[in-house]
């Protein structure tokens, strides 16, 4: 990467951007799922690894957090951006040089913000710990130059309209830089109280609801099409699944704090607007089952498929979750337990890493052209995640279930503890089974640059899968 | 070719992210800073002082620049019997807490009344100040203030710390730092909730109840008890002694990380604490081979221990 820094633009072979990304991107997965069975384990056996406040899970966890959220799932999606951007605008990136820049950049103001965490220097507000220094490294360096590629790709596209994709594309990064931006803003004007922390669930959410959903599902558009070479099957859903994103997603910010003296209409709002979540994820599932029409054969035969299709239909527990446990009927029973650090896994090692695994999987082999190394292990990896996966939510959402009725009988909250331990044991095996596939994903991809069989002009890399 | 150039699509997506601030960030702010301090926001934003996490004062968040919050039963002018009272002692270079720098934020009634009564426009903070918090009325109303004690009762920064000396002063503001830094929040929540924590965990939290407190880190996943109250349930230092050094010597199930590093090198008779010792013998008392566990080091009295300790036992 580094030598492509000071290179003429003309003279960065295209798609270097995306496949740097692409490998940094599960360089992160491998280290922040390592963390988190790190963290689990600790959370199993308190006293492995102790005496020093580096290892102590205070200090690892939220390092855990930024690694799977900055460093795999936001440098997955830039991947996909860098290289199906251009490819749906039929042209080239706007700037291979800002991406490969954008990419350095990132990967440095990540490495730093993690170190500053990890050693206990945070703002002290979830999901927006970075200290408001590299706040504004991230704006500036991570999120817009990310956001002009993306933009002046699109804006000099070489197509009459621009595809689904690049409508979620061009207006995440959009709104994920106004959302940072605005979220963080409580720590450079020192707004404090309730109002910052509901500015912080503000941007949690949003991060959440405007980056994270709409890109992976962009993600899907492109993939499922593209693999399978059946049309989207309905462009206007596309449209309802984007528009309902924009007017639904961004406003229940409140149903996180549903138990904090926030005002009580702020909370009724946030709720309703919470269940119509439900209208873009019925229309975001509906829409790519449908294309997926005649060609299930390939959901079991193509990995690409099997990553995308297990990561649309993750969606449905997802939604359903995401729906209704933010009601006050529910929310008051599930609230800040296990159930909930469940269905953000759901979210984000569930729907959202399938949906990005593919992108990665299929764009380092169209860009690099070569076929994939090995079936087997990318098969292995996929097991070794969705397992992993299960155990992981099962057992949370039962420890969730187990803690949300300690807390309405008011048990002795030791009591909850012990009986949670057997589920903190699966955790750590399922984490554990996580990290596993993903060492073997990067040897997969390291093997596949270094040792792939060449993909001839004008053939895809899934048409030759089977081929030897 | 002519391009389509989405601009019906561009003007109503502003329309719809624009209006979903409005409804979602202004309204809300605009409700919550209508709401007057309570008794309890006062507490907090003085005894902890300007900001809870990263800062220009305490960059490596070590509880630098935070004020200490004294237990005073002697007037430290005077000299005087009087009733006790917590004094908010600001040395000088502390930076004051938002409530005292944007009076504002204190809501309508206790800004007036603090400006007015309390006279905290008066306060320096290059010359160091001590606060007390009073009530009075206004416009009918009862409320809770700040009052500047160096400018209502000539009360010194130094004085204040004299009269109350080092056992009753509290590192409340550096150990919320402590709470921070070292990641007790992400199991332990500050925000029992409004349905089934009351018997358990004690009162929710009021709208008030925050004003000026940063960051309020309510925390979101609790792995253990919400410690909103902890001070009113358990004020037993030996206690906390021992679970923080290692909780397993107090709560044999507990998951709660050994917090003996907080210790650091010396106890407070300045020896070296031996640590794989002490690990030894309690590994000898867990498997059964000894009847007591070995004794909890004493901690020197401005160890990080302590202000972790001043700090949970605060909040009560």
């Amino acid at each position: 990467m580094l030598k492509y820094l000071f290179k003429r633009n003309e003279d960065i072979p295209p798609g270097s951007a995306a496949v740097f990304f692409g490998f940094s991107s599960i360089m992160w997965f491998v280290i922040g799922t390592g963390l988190g069975s790190f963290n689990a384990a600790k959370l199993a056996f308190p006293d492995f690894v102790m005496g020093s406040e580096l290892f102590s899970f205070g200090h690892m966890r939220q390092v855990h957090v930024f690694a799977v959220i900055f460093g795999w799932i936001s440098m997955a999606f830039a991947m996909a951006m860098m290289y199906i951007t251009p490819a749906l605008g039929n042209t080239k990136l706007w700037s291979e040089k800002l991406g490969v820049w954008n990419c350095f950049l990132w990967n440095f103001g990540l490495s730093l913000g993690l170190v500053l965490l990890w050693f206990g220097v945070s703002s002290g507000r979830e999901y927006s710990d970075f200290p408001w220094v590299i706040d504004l490294y991230i704006a500036a360096f991570m999120a817009l130059p990310l956001a002009l590629n993306v933009w002046m790709t699109i804006i000099n596209r070489r197509t009459q309209g621009i595809y689904t994709t690049n409508w979620f594309f061009g207006a995440s990064v959009f709104m994920v830089t106004i959302v940072f931006i605005v979220g963080n803003s409580p720590e450079w004007f020192n707004l404090t109280g309730l109002s910052e922390a509901y500015m912080t669930w503000w941007f949690a959410h949003n991060v959440l609801g405007l980056w994270i959903t709409p890109v992976a599902a962009a993600i899907a558009y492109y993939t499922v099409p593209k693999v399978t070479g059946n049309p989207l099957y309905s462009h206007r859903i596309g449209h309802l699944h984007f528009w309902s994103v924009v007017v639904f997603y961004s406003t229940p910010a409140a149903h996180h704090l549903m138990s904090a003296p926030l005002p009580e209409w702020l909370k009724s709002f946030a709720s309703v607007e919470g269940v119509l979540i439900l209208v873009p994820a019925i229309a975001f599932v509906s829409n790519l089952l449908l294309t997926m029409t005649g060609k299930w054969h390939m959901f079991v035969e193509n990995v690409e498929i099997k990553f995308t299709i297990t990561g649309v239909m993750l969606a449905i527990p997802l939604n359903m979750q995401g729906g209704f446990q933010q009601t006050r009927a529910i929310n008051w029973y599930v609230h800040g337990t296990g159930w909930i650090v469940a269905h953000a896994h759901l979210a984000l090692l569930g729907f959202s890493t399938f949906l990005e695994g593919a992108a990665v999987y299929y764009g380092l082999q169209t860009l690099l052209r070569r076929k994939l190394y090995s079936l087997a292990l990318a098969n292995f990896h996929f097991w070794f995640l969705l397992i992993g996966f299960a155990i992981y939510w099962i057992s949370m959402t039962i420890a969730g279930l187990i803690q949300g009725a300690g807390k309405i009988y008011e048990v002795p909250y030791i009591d909850v503890v012990i009986a949670e331990h057997p589920y903190m044991i699966a955790r750590w095996i399922g984490g554990t089974m996580v990290f596993t596939g993903n060492l073997v994903w990067l040897y997969n991809m390291y093997m596949t640059a270094k040792a792939g069989t060449e993909i001839p002009e004008g053939r895809l890399p899934h048409e030759l899968a089977y081929e030897r | 070719m002519a391009f389509r150039e989405y601009k019906i699509g561009s003007r109503l997506f502003g329309v719809a992210l624009g209006g979903s601030m409005l409804i979602t960030l202004y309204m809300p702010t605009v409700d919550m800073t209508s709401v007057a301090v309570t008794e309890t926001g006062l507490v907090k934003q003085l005894s902890y002082g300007r900001i809870g996490g990263f800062s220009y004062e305490d960059p490596l968040l070590q509880g630098k620049g935070k004020p200490k919050t004294v237990t005073l039963t002697k007037d430290p002018a005077t000299g005087a019997d009087m009733e006790p009272v917590q004094a908010y002692v600001y040395e000088p270079g502390i930076p004051f807490p938002s409530g005292i720098n944007h009076p504002r934020t204190l809501g309508p009634g206790a800004t007036e009344l603090s400006l007015d009564k309390g006279r905290i426009a008066e306060a320096d903070d290059s010359a160091g100040a001590v606060f007390v918090i009073k009530r009075g009325t206004h416009q009918g109303e009862t409320l809770h203030y700040i009052e500047n004690a160096s400018a209502t009762r000539g009360w010194k920064y130094d004085q204040v710390l004299n009269a109350g000396g080092d056992a009753n002063t509290a590192y409340v503001g550096s150990g919320k730092i402590m709470f921070v830094r070292e990641g007790c929040w992400w199991c332990h929540t500050l925000l029992p909730e409004q349905t089934q924590d009351w018997q358990y965990f004690g009162i929710p939290p009021r709208l008030g109840d925050f004003n000026g407190e940063s960051p309020t880190a309510f925390g979101s996943d609790r792995k253990a008890p919400d410690l909103l109250h902890v001070g009113s349930r358990n004020s037993s230092k030996e206690w906390m002694m021992m679970h923080f050094f290692n909780p397993r010597l107090v709560q044999p199930h507990s998951i709660m990380p050994r917090y003996d590093y907080l210790w650091g090198d010396k106890d407070a008779d300045g020896k070296a604490i031996d640590y794989d010792g002490w690990r030894a013998a309690y590994n000898e008392y867990a498997a059964g081979n000894t009847l007591t566990p070995p004794d909890v080091p004493s901690y020197q009295s401005d160890s990080e221990i302590r202000y972790l300790m001043d700090f949970i036992l605060s909040l009560k």
